[in-house]
């Protein structure tokens, strides 16, 4: 019985990961035209939102919050980066200023959380609904489209003929900075023991309010730069872009057994838990699933991945339980060398 | 009170050769005892004895590999707790789980409420019976009155009017009292006298060898899960016990070694919270034990709290090696030499999901790093090096500290914060709820400290332990220090005097 938490989420992981492999090998024998570059990209570049904004997500949710206003940051920043594009200003000078944006969002939400000692759930409800109806304010109805080619083919386009999306690229670069950061460094690590308890995690000296408004103001900036990936990925900025993402990232989240009560899971897990919702989004799509019934498999899937990790954690609980139980501790210290 | 014997009145419960395995752990070996109507029986044994096995057996969550459980003389198998309960097997455990909104008498009859025509609830039959349970244990509390903001004590008398409610004969206790003060103690045994008077049988499991010799009339000791003896009370003495359990003399329970204090480690000036605390001023200077004692709620974890920046001070400071600390900010308290093993070591002292070499791990988190990562094998090799010279006893150092008993965890804690090589060194009940073998352990390992030149502030509320362990006694009351007193002229009555505010010594 090693680490329990670490070998249950592993467990986990597994059964997530073994999942996205059997729904992707499924997908290329049973789906007509699942397998071909052209989807392919379409899968990962539909699907790099989620992933761009799951992963300071999952360091929220491992650290014991949550942040569900990042859809209406995302839309907040393509609506002001089309409103200034029509004021004349450069696309170069435009996304410092969104991103900007981005962080004040954060700083919001977590100024909010650790200085008025809010729950985190309500507070990003209220500011889900506040940064939408300002980008509404902002953009009105309408849809800017014309930015410069050359920034909407990258955002759109594919390495080569290859199945690879450009934008995946510096994608990887951000999740090798989250893994690092959630995995190996003494911060991720003080996150996991204030998603486990918190009052224990500040008599050990860790500075949770700090470490928890540093979380949401890089989850602001995750989201505005994901609003601007989404503005010009799809060649549209307008106020209500990515409504209801935060509702895919957290499912995906979840799905890929981070605890909601936090202090559990890995980073491996969800991204394979966002990239099994995005294959079954695409797949979906490709037998003509209608959007809306997308949103209810979504939302089953939310349910079933808050569901299937604690099964499984009860499972080897039960199982510990009939090894150990009250079992008292051996009686010789067995120090490992 | 009468002592059972063969011509007394036959047993209620009897165990015949219980024995239970886990693995390879054999937790229980062969025992064999009888509980009687009328008595108080106490279970002693140091953690791991198999104390709690035992009781999860009698409560059915546990089946015996082999032996028998005799009820009323008839051969028992319990299938799980309800069955238990239904036989008139009640266990009430240390923190009681009562249904804070809801009435002591909903709490009582939750789910099997007197009924009325059309299935409402029947709250006159509900509070008269309530009534009639509360005057049989001699107690007066209104079963109208919700949970919240009764005392532990109440709480607990409320558990075992609900096991009363179920016909309960046999009463099991698990450290009913290690939450409890003085007088709720003397609240709860007064209830455990009248349920004897009136024939019930009561286990009564506590680390407090003193309340054993109050309250029961006989001792069944366990030692590594085997019967060691069942006896009557009266006429043993507590090291007699203290032998049976450790199977050995113990060493000195409070070994404290003479030592010159050197120059002032912690120096705490007119500190101050409102509505806390006021104006606390001491020194502790290195190599001294510092005793803080005082009533439950005269401050002194309070006082410690500040001290180490968990909760802001408004007026004073606080100096560590003369240099300032900062105003609630553990982290600097941490970087200057401070170290605090909480009171609540299951909520403040560890994360119990965690393992054993992380828990450790989380004071050296900026310590034990190279190039901004995590170094594991510094983690790992430091965790250890702690955890053995603590001698904590665990199967695997990735093993997660709730699977550590109550002792074993405490060590945990002192090992994580003596692994920052704290000059001053805050413990807060230190040895709450753990054996008296632990124990011996800790006072030794405090006292090692101290020689080693350590500043030691001991907060506790078991007075021997302050008694036997301080170089100087500090007296807090309402929130004011009362008093100072010398080694040499600390006894229970002016200590005792100082915390109740009846003198300055």
């Amino acid at each position: 019985m090693a680490d329990l938490s670490l070998s249950r989420a592993i467990r986990w992981d597994t059964v997530v990961g073994a999942l996205l492999i059997v729904v992707l090998l499924l997908s290329f024998t049973t789906v007509d035209g699942f397998g071909n570059a052209l989807n392919l990209s379409f899968l990962i570049g539909n699907t790099l939102p989620i992933a761009m904004i799951a992963l300071p997500m999952t360091l929220l949710v491992v650290a014991g919050e949550i942040d569900l206003s990042v859809a209406s940051t995302a839309g907040l920043s393509g609506a002001v980066m089309g409103a200034l594009w029509n004021q004349g200003l450069t696309i170069e000078a435009i996304i410092p200023i969104c991103l900007l944006l981005g962080v004040v969002c954060g700083l919001i939400n977590g100024l909010l959380v650790t200085r008025l000692g809010l729950p985190s759930l309500a507070v990003t409800i209220g500011t889900l609904a506040a940064y939408r109806g300002i980008a509404q304010i902002v953009l009105g109805s309408d849809a800017v489209t014309d930015f410069p080619t050359q920034y909407l083919d990258f955002a759109a386009g594919r390495i080569g003929d290859s199945f690879v999306p450009q934008a995946f690229i510096p994608f990887l670069v951000l999740l090798v900075i989250a893994v690092v950061a959630l995995h190996l460094t003494p911060f991720g690590r003080a996150l996991y023991a204030t998603g486990a308890s918190e009052e224990a995690a500040r008599f050990a000296g860790i500075r949770v309010k700090r470490q928890k408004l540093i979380l949401f103001t890089v989850t602001g900036l995750m989201a505005s730069l994901t609003g601007i990936f989404w503005a010009l990925h799809y060649a549209s900025a307008r106020f209500d872009n990515a409504t209801g993402l935060e509702l895919s990232v957290v499912a995906a989240v979840l799905l890929g057994g981070i605890d909601f009560d936090g202090g559990k899971g890995t980073l491996g897990g969800a991204i394979a838990g966002v990239f099994l919702l995005g294959t079954l989004q695409n797949v979906m799509s490709l037998q003509d699933v209608s959007a809306q019934s997308q949103i209810v498999v979504t939302g089953v899937l939310l349910v079933l991945s808050v569901l299937g990790p604690r099964v499984a954690r009860q499972i080897s609980v039960a199982r510990a339980g009939r090894r150990a139980a009250s079992a008292p501790v051996p009686k010789a210290p067995t120090p490992v060398s | 009170m009468t002592h059972p014997s063969d011509t007394g009145p036959a047993p209620v419960l009897a165990l015949q050769g219980i024995s239970k395995s886990f693995g390879a752990v054999r937790a229980l070996r062969d025992v064999s005892f009888e509980l009687f109507p009328g008595e108080v029986h106490a279970i002693a044994g140091e953690n791991g004895a198999g104390k709690s096995t035992l009781i999860k057996t009698l409560a059915g969550v546990h089946r015996p590999d082999s032996g028998q459980v005799l009820l009323d003389g008839a051969p028992t198998v319990f299938h799980g707790p309800a069955d238990a309960r239904d036989a008139g097997i009640a266990v009430i455990y240390q923190e009681p789980t009562l249904f804070p909104d809801l009435s002591i008498a909903e709490n009582i009859f939750m789910g099997r409420q007197p009924r009325r025509a059309l299935g409402r609830i029947d709250h006159k039959a509900t509070h008269e019976a309530t009534l009639a349970l509360m005057q049989r244990l001699g107690v007066e509390l209104d079963p109208d009155r919700p949970a919240r903001g009764l005392s532990i004590a109440d709480q607990q008398i409320v558990e075992i009017a609900k096991a009363l409610s179920f016909d309960a004969r046999v009463l099991i206790m698990d450290e009913p009292t290690a939450a409890l003060t003085g007088s709720e103690v003397a609240r709860l045994f007064g209830v455990v006298r009248t349920l004897r008077e009136q024939g019930s049988a009561v286990l009564f499991i506590s680390h407090r060898l003193e309340e054993i010799f109050q309250i029961c009339q006989r001792v069944t000791t366990l030692r590594d899960g085997a019967w060691i003896s069942s006896e009557p009370v009266d006429g043993m003495t507590e090291d007699d016990l203290v032998r049976r359990m450790v199977g050995r003399d113990l060493d000195e329970l409070y070994p404290k070694q003479e030592v010159e204090p050197g120059e002032i480690a912690l120096s705490v000036r007119r500190l101050t919270r409102e509505g806390v605390f006021t104006d606390v001023s001491f020194d502790v200077r290195r190599g001294e034990i510092v005793g803080l004692a005082g009533l439950v709620g005269a401050g002194r974890t309070e006082v410690a709290r500040a001290v180490f920046g968990i909760d802001r001070w408004d007026a004073g400071e606080v100096d560590v090696d003369g240099k300032a600390l900062t105003n609630g900010a553990p982290s600097t308290a941490m970087t200057a030499g401070l170290a605090l093993v909480p009171e609540d070591r299951r909520a403040q002292g560890l994360v119990m999901d965690m393992s054993i070499e992380r828990n450790i791990g989380l004071t050296g988190l900026r310590t034990t790093v190279k190039a901004g990562l995590v170094d594991r094998g510094a983690e790992r090799s430091r965790s250890l090096d702690w955890a053995v010279k603590l001698q904590v006893k665990y199967a695997r150092i990735a093993d997660t500290v709730n699977t550590l008993s109550g002792g074993n965890q405490q060590k945990v804690v002192l090992a994580k914060w003596l692994a920052t090589g704290p000059k001053v060194l805050i413990v807060d009940e230190p040895t709450r709820g753990i054996d008296v073998g632990t124990k011996a352990e800790v006072h030794r390992l405090l006292s090692r400290l101290a020689a080693d030149g350590v500043a030691v502030l001991m907060i506790s509320s078991d007075l021997p332990e302050i008694l036997g362990m301080a170089d100087r006694v500090l007296v807090m009351h309402e929130g004011r220090l009362t008093a100072e007193i010398p080694r040499s002229e600390a006894t229970e009555e002016s200590v005792m005097a100082a915390a109740t505010g009846r003198a300055a010594a």
